[in-house]
């Protein structure tokens, strides 16, 4: 292999890596804040695309992609006002069959609304064939876009946390929700508020990858997949670990195209979930200890 | 006695609807039932694992392909003309089936019984396998890991060659039972094979009604409980999730092979994720611990289904069936608990 192609293969890697970081973040927003593994989040970024892509009709790109993201925020917050708010200390497995059946939900709704077509924005700077060139590798300028995109939604999200109240005040509902209560902190509002994220930064995600891999109404699930498996690769709830873990999965996938049929390349990432489950279920970076105090 | 009670209303309404059909003249429902009753077969051992063991599997559609796709592969491939020592070995035991095809060329293939024997022996091997380290998980990642199960073996369905790949496996020979009895998809056999489903689909539920008034079912029950509970009382809780989780993989398995050679064909898409789904949302309807329940709504949702009646909203009205169970009757549509609502409803207010 030369280098050109490892460099080549390293910044595919990147770009999918970092896709598949934020979906992973998504499940550490809604599961810090509710303990809940929300398996509609793949679906959020589909959603997103999807919906920029119908906007982009009648607006100019960056309207009709802050058009979709506001849209599929919407649907986050109605989903958590809709299925999961009124719930009184619903059990883990009821959680999991209830978004279940909203990411099938959302997907069926895609289909009728958008049939089952293959469809993509347009690329947001240049076209399919513009490339640049990075130490001999050649890359489409829209790569620079999402890996761009992703750093600056890992460190808006940072900043948010850590310097608004807003942030902060979901903070203290992820790290105890009964002292988060008695301090007059509204956790039902934080809640809502933490689907909203999750859902926003998914349909982010979803806009400007798809014009390097297209939208389908379909597309979620395996997302969600492999989003959950970064999310445990880092270990549930820890954001910066998700983005390292993201970004070696996505190296990973992209470097085995060179040894396996494309066709596999899905079940490597789900043969690493279940290896990282079966070995160590508390992530890369877990506290074995903590985990155990954990519901999963 | 109590728990064989249902048993003989089975018999008669099974009769009685199929006498229904004959009087109506409406016979071709009796190919959606028949699919039904071997859906029911798989849910049923899901019922099993999930309302007894208490263990959730997003994967068994994985199993059901598995029993399906191998059998329908091994009794579909042509070894004519192919020499080599196993394929003499297996004819010398007589494992191959001689046939010819409609063009007249010889026809070499494995005998369905042996494909069946060996479909459902990889469904438990592998199950037995997979069930050690997953079964130890729980919740999320219980339900994660089972699902990415079964997309791999949905994967591998789509992308070999030996399967079929997206177009699946088509003309599989029928599955003889005894003589002159065989679960073929054919024609002038339909009454024979409505009987033949709905009496394996009796047999299965029979095996498993004894189970559960069993020990091992006690057991399970005290798992689903609580794990620790059940394992201080000396129960050994990995042991029996294993099992139960291989038997409820048989039970998947034998209902792919009997629905392909009803069918006479199987596609990727009875081994996709949203199957699995379906599966386990009929489970939650049926009331999670209850066997009757899960068939009843196992027959009944199936049926409708396979009529087309929910058209392009198939999986949108399982989806909405998830969730409006989970939010509104968590224990089953069967049993919405009214007494004990009731009950609960009194004792607060009369505490005030």
């Amino acid at each position: 292999m030369t280098l050109e192609l490892c460099i080549q293969y390293l910044l595919a890697g990147i770009t999918y890596g970092s896709i598949y970081a934020i979906v992973a973040i998504g499940f550490n927003i809604i599961y810090n804040t509710t303990g809940i593994i929300n398996f509609a989040q793949g679906e959020f970024v589909m959603l997103g695309a999807m919906t920029a892509i119908s906007l982009q009709n009648w607006l100019p790109l960056p309207l009709a992609v802050a058009g979709a993201v506001a849209v599929t925020m919407l649907v986050g917050a109605l989903v958590e006002i809709c299925f999961i708010r009124w719930l009184d200390r619903p059990s883990v497995l009821r959680m999991i069959i209830i978004t279940i059946g909203v990411s099938i939900l959302l997907r069926e709704a895609a289909l009728h609304i958008w049939g089952d077509g293959v469809y993509a924005l347009p690329y947001f700077t240049g076209n399919e064939v513009s490339s640049i060139s990075v130490l001999g590798a050649t890359i489409s300028p829209q790569i620079l876009w999402v890996i761009g995109t992703c750093a600056v939604i890992v460190i808006t999200l940072n900043l948010f946390f850590k310097l608004t109240p807003v942030g902060q005040e979901m903070r203290a509902c992820a790290a105890n929700r009964t002292a988060a209560i008695l301090c007059g902190i509204d956790t039902r509002n934080m809640v809502t508020l933490s689907f909203m994220l999750a859902a926003g930064i998914g349909a982010l995600a979803g806009c400007v990858v798809s014009p390097i891999t297209s939208s389908q109404y379909d597309g979620g699930t395996g997302l969600a997949i492999k989003g959950f498996t970064v999310a445990v690769l880092g270990g549930l709830g820890n954001s910066a670990a998700a983005v390292f873990a993201g970004l070696l999965l996505g190296i990973i996938e992209a470097f085995s195209v060179s040894v396996m049929p494309l066709a596999f390349q899905d079940a490597i990432a789900i043969a690493i979930l279940l290896v990282i489950l079966f070995v160590r279920p508390y992530g890369l970076f877990g506290d074995r200890e903590a985990a155990r105090l954990q519901e999963f | 006695m109590r728990p064989y009670l249902p048993f003989p209303f089975l018999l008669c309404l099974v009769v009685g609807v199929q006498l229904l059909t004959q009087w109506t003249d409406t016979a071709y429902y009796l190919t959606q039932l028949t699919m039904a009753a071997y859906y029911a077969l798989l849910v049923i051992g899901l019922c099993l694992l999930m309302g007894y063991a208490g263990q959730i599997s997003l994967g068994h559609a994985g199993f059901f392909g598995i029993g399906g796709y191998i059998s329908a592969a091994l009794t579909t491939h042509n070894l004519a003309g192919v020499d080599n020592s196993l394929i003499r070995l297996l004819e010398r035991l007589g494992l191959l089936a001689a046939s010819t095809d409609m063009f007249g060329d010889p026809l070499l293939t494995v005998h369905p019984w042996a494909a069946a024997a060996i479909a459902i022996l990889t469904a438990v091997l592998v199950a037995w396998l997979i069930g050690g380290p997953v079964l130890k998980l729980t919740g999320h990642y219980l339900a994660m890991a089972t699902l990415g199960f079964g997309i791999i073996i949905y994967r591998i369905a789509l992308a070999t060659p030996f399967f079929g790949e997206a177009d699946g496996i088509s003309e599989v020979p029928p599955l003889p039972l005894l003589p002159g009895l065989a679960i073929s998809g054919d024609f002038s056999a339909r009454v024979t094979n409505y009987y033949i489903a709905w009496g394996l689909l009796a047999l299965g539920l029979l095996l498993l009604v004894n189970l559960i008034h069993s020990r091992i079912g006690l057991a399970l029950r005290a798992i689903h409980g609580s794990e620790e509970a059940a394992a201080s009382v000396g129960v050994d809780t990995a042991k029996a999730k294993l099992k139960t989780f291989v038997l409820s993989a048989a039970y998947a398995a034998a209902a792919g092979i009997f629905l392909t050679h009803y069918n006479g064909g199987i596609g990727p898409s009875e081994a996709g994720i949203m199957k699995s789904v379906r599966y386990v949302a009929i489970v939650a309807v049926g009331g999670m611990a209850s066997l009757w329940g899960a068939l009843l709504m196992a027959v009944l949702l199936n049926f409708l289904s396979l009529r087309g009646l929910f058209g392009t909203y198939d999986d949108a009205v399982f989806g909405l069936i998830l969730i409006a169970i989970m939010l509104f009757a968590p224990d089953g549509v069967l049993r919405l608990g009214i007494a004990a609502r009731l009950r609960a409803w009194r004792q607060a207010h009369a505490s005030r």
